[in-house]
């Protein structure tokens, strides 16, 4: 098997074994909205207009639970320097990381995404643009989490750090998210939004893995 | 692929949090070598093997290697075991083994690899379960189910019990005549007559290089 898809296979098992983390994500993201739901109250013609808003919110918040998983647990019982002797660009390495995290973590977030828009009322047109700016938008997020994981990751416990330092730079992502999703229910144009968002997931596609690998190599004392 | 001869280090130096660990250490290993690197606490030992891995930069000196791949680094040609038993809990003793061995590039069966270090019928046992010494037995299995040249050890024989430590010196001394290339830190014996040691001091950093059949 190819070192890459074997790093993979890894991830994906140990992100569904015990003690993985793949269903918190899901279940933090059902109990934001419903908490949403219940301080904002019964009214139902306000939920339906802010409620793209809060499912980008919270699915913004439930991804900050993976992310110390992301690249500690191998810092931490050496795994990381055996990848960094392997015969493999470690950029690539990263990537399958990402892969293997995004599809553990964050794809039960988009796929509980219409499911939750019936919670707040949300139109299914309006769910329907709130998740394919999230199958869109979450690579982002996902690649600027691993810069956060990379950036603390010899710290022990360095969770809530990750969470402060990463959450600023995922405003850009909240914006063209929620903005894309309000377009769809409005009428207004939906692509232009949609494409910036697509742009920054892009971008940080290229730039993270490179950048995470540089910090990773340089730091290692 | 061309068979790696030796392997030497030229002029290296180290340090730690700003402090000086070791500089000018030379050394030099040809194939079918031991070399021990010895020394108190804090000496140098752990980062000497990280700085030959490339898991720490040295300050100063290069590393050169004579024959083999001229495309892959030292570290690429060698097995590294740390402190750490890079060792995943909720993966079987199997899986866990079977994922270095592909990340590695290796192609043996992980069975025989297991068999070697004693832990062929805990294939399916999740390692969670295992003790330490039986982490440290999976990860010399690591070294066996994908062949590279080089072993960089650190301490190899730490928690491990009688019948392992003899298992060590088994794969170490067949590993050094299939003409590898090995360089461990160590404070007790191997059971294996070092060609060189390496001394450091952590009072005195200019290392001092014996050469000698002796004293294990």
């Amino acid at each position: 098997m190819s070192p890459l898809f074997a790093l993979l296979r890894r991830d994906l098992k140990l992100a569904v074994r015990a003690g993985g983390g793949a269903a918190i994500g899901v279940l933090f993201f059902l109990i934001v909205v419903t908490l949403a739901a219940f301080a904002i109250g019964p009214d139902l013609a306000l939920l339906a207009r802010i409620g793209p808003a809060i499912l980008w919110l919270g699915a913004l918040l439930s991804t900050l639970l993976g992310f110390d998983r992301l690249l500690s647990l191998d810092y931490e019982d050496g795994s990381l320097d055996q990848m960094l002797l392997a015969r493999v660009p470690l950029e690539l390495a990263l990537c399958m990381k990402v892969l293997a995290h995004w599809a553990s973590a964050e794809l039960p977030l988009i796929i509980a995404t219409p499911l939750l828009g019936v919670l707040l009322n949300v139109d299914p047109v309006g769910s329907a643009a709130v998740a394919l700016t999230m199958l869109v938008g979450t690579p982002a997020l996902t690649f600027i989490g691993l810069i956060g994981a990379a950036l603390t990751v010899s710290l022990r416990r360095g969770g809530l750090l990750l969470a402060v330092l990463v959450l600023p730079f995922n405003i850009p992502v909240l914006i063209f998210g929620v903005a894309a999703s309000t377009a769809a229910l409005s009428g207004l144009s939906f692509a232009a939004p949609l494409g910036i968002l697509l742009a920054i997931s892009l971008v940080s596609a290229v730039i993270g893995p490179v950048a995470v690998a540089v910090a990773l190599r340089q730091g290692m004392d | 692929m061309a068979v790696l001869t030796r392997l030497s280090g030229i002029d290296l130096a180290c340090s730690r949090a700003g402090r000086l660990v070791f500089k000018n250490l030379n050394f030099s290993v040809d194939r079918g070598q031991m070399l021990a690197v010895r020394g108190a606490n804090g000496a140098g030992k752990s980062s000497l093997l990280r700085v030959i891995a490339g898991l720490l930069r040295p300050g100063a000196g290069r590393l050169v290697l004579e024959g083999g791949d001229e495309e892959l680094s030292p570290g690429e040609q060698a097995h590294y075991l740390g402190h750490q038993d890079p060792i995943k809990p909720s993966l079987t003793v199997g899986e866990n083994l079977a994922f270095w061995r592909d990340l590695f590039g290796g192609s043996d069966a992980t069975a025989t690899a297991l068999n070697m270090v004693g832990l062929g019928t805990l294939a399916d046992v999740p390692a969670l379960y295992l003790s330490a010494g039986q982490r440290r037995r999976l990860s010399l299995a690591r070294l066996l189910a994908a062949p590279r040249p080089v072993w960089l050890l650190d301490e190899p024989n730490s928690a491990l019990d009688e019948a392992g430590q003899m298992l060590l010196t088994r794969i170490m001394g067949e590993h050094l005549a299939r003409g590898g290339i090995l360089i461990a830190a160590t404070h007790g014996a191997l059971g294996i007559a070092p060609a060189q040691e390496l001394v450091l001091n952590p009072d005195r950093p200019l290392p001092h290089v014996q050469t000698s059949e002796s004293t294990v």
